[in-house]
Parts: structure tokens; C-alpha cells; sequence
């Protein structure tokens, strides 16, 4: 009987507490849209996406340049995070004794626990001078954007690289060394491509993390609303905009960078999407 | 980051309101700011003073930037709006404004740079972007790496209109505080920033306009260009707490105050 009233009161609380955590989330969509999507209408979504000349003082609201630079930036930062990542997941599990590989691990994964300001920091402290005195340019810049923000998505690539290189079943490896193959043939004929699907989910999770990081990108990248023409030119994301903007923004201008979120949103559930096919391909396909 | 800072002030605001509305009903009601994060420190020391004064009295004093000072004293949430803006929006002509201090704006560079003097026209010029190297301005042969702060910015808005910038360098870096502006500048050799006088220190160093450096002294005789006024903006009829405290910062003893952490007293 006992058990019969915790089953009657354990399962409306449940539900309860989890439809708020999806409530909160349709609400935070239902409140972008609903302040975003006027904005969107009344500019016109040629003018709103497809120009370049952002000044909210005279009506202008081009966040083409913004747009460019979230793509340059994630992608700048995938092309360092991602064979980084890889590599030493693929380092950890291969050619690491397992103990060895159960100290590094962690330490790896603490670095996702490092504020994104830190990474910020040495940004504007280090890694900006460095770039306008040996590359030139005014150091703060998608460079400097793209290296750090690189840096920061390797715990993301490396545990879950990690996870779906240890889920290839043993008997796989030792099929391929049995055949005559060597240590790195195996890895990569055989184990890669097993956990391919992992591996390429973890790369898509670390671009949601780069497109929507805004506090170490604010620091380093200069926040010049300007199509880049290199990777020494300072430029503006999506979320940089958003975040110095909104303290002084009223009417029209606060509206306009609402409607960035949309767009924001937009991406990052487009990315999230094709993160959750490629895993559920991969759930599919294991033996 | 800024917006969750605004988010936590304004809540910080909200459950401060009604604290002090409930813990001290019968006796003083409660005075809030709320505005410029420039005249932030001033009017928190000022509080503070003020309530040593005068046991009993509550004033809370809270950042945001200049147009959550005027969106604050709008809707009531803040009993005065703190806004240092050259000119005021036309929704804020409804309130009250009151001068309580100047602000003044000073043109900003590295330490190591040769240049100390500007005119206001190459300063128009370099924000502008059509002077673009420290040798026309008669320093060294290298690039200028420009540094302004984000559109909505009431420091922004004020340093344009004084100096006549009709649009800013499309290749300007942008920092979205006076703190990170001065920081940029003091790692940057070739940048150029501006920043609130306040809060202008030894890691850069101002320049002169005009021949005119930027002194409090310069400020007051009227010779130094650059300065914006700080508004006091009240919805009448204001509380008798309210006008008290804004009677105490433009008495002398408050003016000394504004005076002695580098702003320029209201006159």
C-alpha cells in the first residue's frame, strides 16, 4: 500500500519536474521568436541577412559580416580542435598503457571546466601580442578567435572521441593484427572507421560549442563588424554582438539583436540535428 | 558577460526594492540609482556618505549602463536614472534631469607611444579611418589599430557628437567597456581608445586636445572639449527622500567628493 502512494506521488512529481525543464526551453524559444520574428518582418529578411552595415542609430541592420564571421571562427576552430582531438583520443586509447590513460583523461576533461574568461585572458594577454608582432594586424582577431576557441572544444572532441574509440569491440583489433596488419594499420583501417560516426558526433557537438562560446570570443576577436578579408582581420560573432549590445540596446536596436538569437537558434538546432542523426546512425549499426 | 550581469543587477534591484520597502515600511523610503556604470563608484561612495549622515536613510545604487538609467526611471524601478549623455533621447524629456556632475572623455594611448597632442580634427580623422598611420599624425611608421566602444554605448554616442564623427572606422576594434578598452590599449603599442576620466590610469596615457590636456582645472575653465554632463533623471513628483539625497550630492560636501575621485563637479 506504502508503495502503491510513493508510485502515485513519484510519478506527477517526476513529470513534472522534467515538463519544466522542457517548458523552459519552449519558452526561451517562444520568447526569442516572439521578440525576434517582428523585427525579422518589418527589415525584411534580404536586408536583415544579406547586408553588411550594421548601425541601429540609422536603421541599418546588415548581420551578414556577423554571420560570416560565427562560420570562419567555428570553422577556423575546428580545422585546429578537431585533428588535435582526435589525435590524442586516438593517443589515449591506442598507445597509452591504461593506467597512463586514466591520469591524462581527467586532466584533459578539466580543462572544459576552466572558465571561458580564462581562456579569454590569455588570449588578450598572450596569445593577441604574439599574433600582431610576429603576423602582424591588430592581434585581436578570427586567428586568435579560432586558436582559442579550438583550444576550448578539446575536451568535448577527446571524451567523446574517447568513449567511441573504447566502444570498438576488441575483437576488431585483434582480427586485424591476427591478418599480419601493424599497430597503426589497425587504428586506422579499422578501429577509425568503427568508431567513425563517434567521432564525427563529437566534432559536431564541439561546433555547437564554438559557435555559441561569446565570452573568450569578445576578448580576442576584435568585434569589428566587417567581412574579414584574412585570418589577422579582427571580426564580430553572432554571439559577441548579442552580449555587447544588449546592456545599452532599446526598442528597434534591442528587437534586432533578439532576432540575431533567432538566427542563432536556427543554427545551433540545425547543428544539433545533424549531431543527433549521425549518433543515432551509429547506435544503429553497433553490433 | 554583460547581459547576465545586467539580468543579475536588475534582479538584484528588484528583491533590494522590495526588501527595504518591506524591512523599513514606517520609517525612510528607500532610494535607488540606477544608469551609468561610468558614475557607478561615485554614486555608491556618495550613498554611503549620504547614509552616515543621515541614520535611518536608504539608498541602493545599481549599474546597467545610461539607457537602463532612463528605462529604470521610467517604469519606476529606480527612483533616479543615472545617464551621461551629451544630448538626452527625446522618451527621457518627460522626466526631470538634473546636472550633477561632468564627465570628461579622454583620448587614450600606449605608454610608449610619441604622439601626446591631437587636434580634434585628426582625431575626427583616426576614428574615421581616413588617417590610418601614427607618421601622419606625427608619430611613429605604423599602422593605427583603432578602438571604440559598442553602438548604444552613451561614452560612444557623447565622444562622437563632441567631436563631430559622423561614422566610425568600418575596420575599429570594439570593446564593450571603459576596463576593456584601457586594457586593449595598454597591450597595444598602435592602438588609440577613448575612455571616461575617471577611470584613465598609468597603464595608458591621455592625450591633449588641442593643446589642452585633461585636467579637471582645464575642464572647469572650459578650455578641455571633451566632457559630457552626468543627469540626475527624476519622474515627478519625486519622493521627499529622493530630492534630499540629490540636494546632498550637489552640496558642497558631495561636489568635493566627485571632485576628489577625478569627475568635474557640476558648477
Amino acid at each position: 500500500m506504502r508503495r502503491r502512494l510513493d508510485d502515485v506521488i513519484a510519478r506527477p512529481l517526476l513529470a513534472a519536474i522534467a515538463f519544466s525543464a522542457i517548458a523552459s526551453l519552449l519558452l526561451i524559444a517562444a520568447f526569442i521568436l516572439k521578440e525576434g520574428l517582428p523585427f525579422m518582418l518589418r527589415v525584411g529578411l534580404p536586408h536583415f541577412l544579406g547586408t553588411s552595415d550594421w548601425n541601429p542609430q540609422e536603421g541599418r541592420f546588415g548581420i551578414f559580416p556577423m554571420i560570416v564571421a560565427s562560420l570562419w571562427v567555428t570553422l577556423g576552430a575546428m580545422l585546429i580542435g578537431a585533428p588535435l582531438g582526435v589525435a590524442g583520443a586516438v593517443f589515449l586509447c591506442e598507445f597509452v598503457p591504461p593506467p597512463v590513460m586514466r591520469a591524462i583523461k581527467p586532466t584533459v576533461e578539466l580543462l572544459a571546466g576552466i572558465p571561458s574568461v580564462v581562456y579569454g585572458f590569455l588570449g588578450v594577454m598572450v596569445l593577441a601580442p604574439l599574433i600582431r608582432t610576429h603576423l602582424g594586424g591588430p592581434g585581436l582577431s578570427l586567428l586568435a578567435a579560432a586558436v582559442i576557441l579550438g583550444i576550448m572544444v578539446l575536451p568535448t572532441v577527446i571524451s567523446i572521441s574517447v568513449d567511441a574509440i573504447n566502444a570498438v569491440p576488441a575483437s576488431y583489433r585483434e582480427g586485424a593484427l591476427a591478418l599480419g596488419a601493424t599497430r597503426w594499420q589497425a587504428v586506422h583501417m579499422v578501429v577509425l572507421k568503427a568508431a567513425r560516426s563517434g567521432i564525427v558526433a563529437s566534432i559536431i557537438l564541439a561546433m555547437g560549442r564554438a559557435v555559441g562560446e561569446t565570452m573568450a570570443v569578445i576578448m580576442v576577436a576584435g568585434n569589428t563588424p566587417r567581412v574579414p578579408h584574412s585570418a589577422l582581420d579582427p571580426v564580430c560573432t553572432l554571439t559577441a554582438k548579442i552580449a555587447m549590445e544588449m546592456a545599452s540596446a532599446t526598442g528597434l536596436h534591442r528587437q534586432s539583436l533578439f532576432a540575431i538569437g533567432v538566427v542563432l537558434f536556427a543554427v545551433i538546432m540545425g547543428l544539433n540535428a545533424i549531431a543527433l542523426t549521425v549518433i543515432r546512425r551509429r547506435t544503429r549499426s553497433a553490433p | 558577460m554583460r547581459v547576465w550581469q545586467d539580468a543579475w543587477s536588475a534582479a538584484r534591484v528588484a528583491v533590494l526594492t522590495v526588501a527595504l520597502a518591506a524591512g523599513c515600511g514606517g520609517r525612510k523610503e528607500a532610494v535607488t540609482l540606477a544608469g551609468s556604470t561610468a558614475f557607478q563608484p561615485f554614486a555608491e561612495k556618495l550613498a554611503g556618505l549620504y547614509m552616515d549622515g543621515h541614520p535611518g536613510a536608504n539608498v541602493t545604487v545599481q549599474g546597467g549602463g545610461s539607457s537602463v538609467g532612463i528605462q529604470s526611471a521610467l517604469q519606476g524601478a529606480a527612483q533616479i536614472g543615472m545617464v551621461d549623455l551629451v544630448e538626452l533621447p527625446p522618451e527621457a524629456k518627460v522626466l526631470a534631469a538634473t546636472v550633477v556632475a561632468r564627465d570628461g572623455v579622454v583620448v587614450v594611448v600606449h605608454p610608449a607611444n610619441t604622439v601626446s597632442n591631437l587636434t580634434t580634427a585628426q582625431v575626427r580623422d583616426i576614428f574615421a579611418g581616413t588617417v590610418r598611420n601614427w607618421r601622419e599624425v606625427g608619430g611613429a611608421d605604423a599602422p593605427i589599430n583603432v578602438v571604440s566602444r559598442e553602438a548604444g554605448s552613451g561614452t560612444r554616442r557623447s565622444f562622437e557628437k563632441i567631436v563631430g564623427l559622423a561614422r566610425l572606422s568600418d575596420a575599429a576594434l570594439v570593446q564593450d567597456s571603459s576596463g576593456t578598452i584601457r586594457e586593449t590599449v595598454a597591450n597595444d603599442d598602435r592602438a588609440i581608445g577613448y575612455l571616461s576620466h575617471g577611470l584613465v590610469n598609468e597603464r595608458v596615457k591621455g592625450l591633449a586636445i588641442d593643446g589642452v590636456a585633461s585636467t579637471i582645472e582645464a575642464t572647469i575653465r572650459g578650455d578641455y572639449k571633451l566632457v559630457r554632463p552626468v543627469f540626475f533623471l527624476v519622474r515627478e513628483p519625486a519622493s521627499a527622500a529622493t530630492r534630499d539625497f540629490i540636494a546632498y550630492v550637489l552640496s558642497p560636501a558631495g561636489q568635493a567628493v566627485i571632485r576628489q575621485d577625478g569627475l568635474i563637479p557640476a558648477q
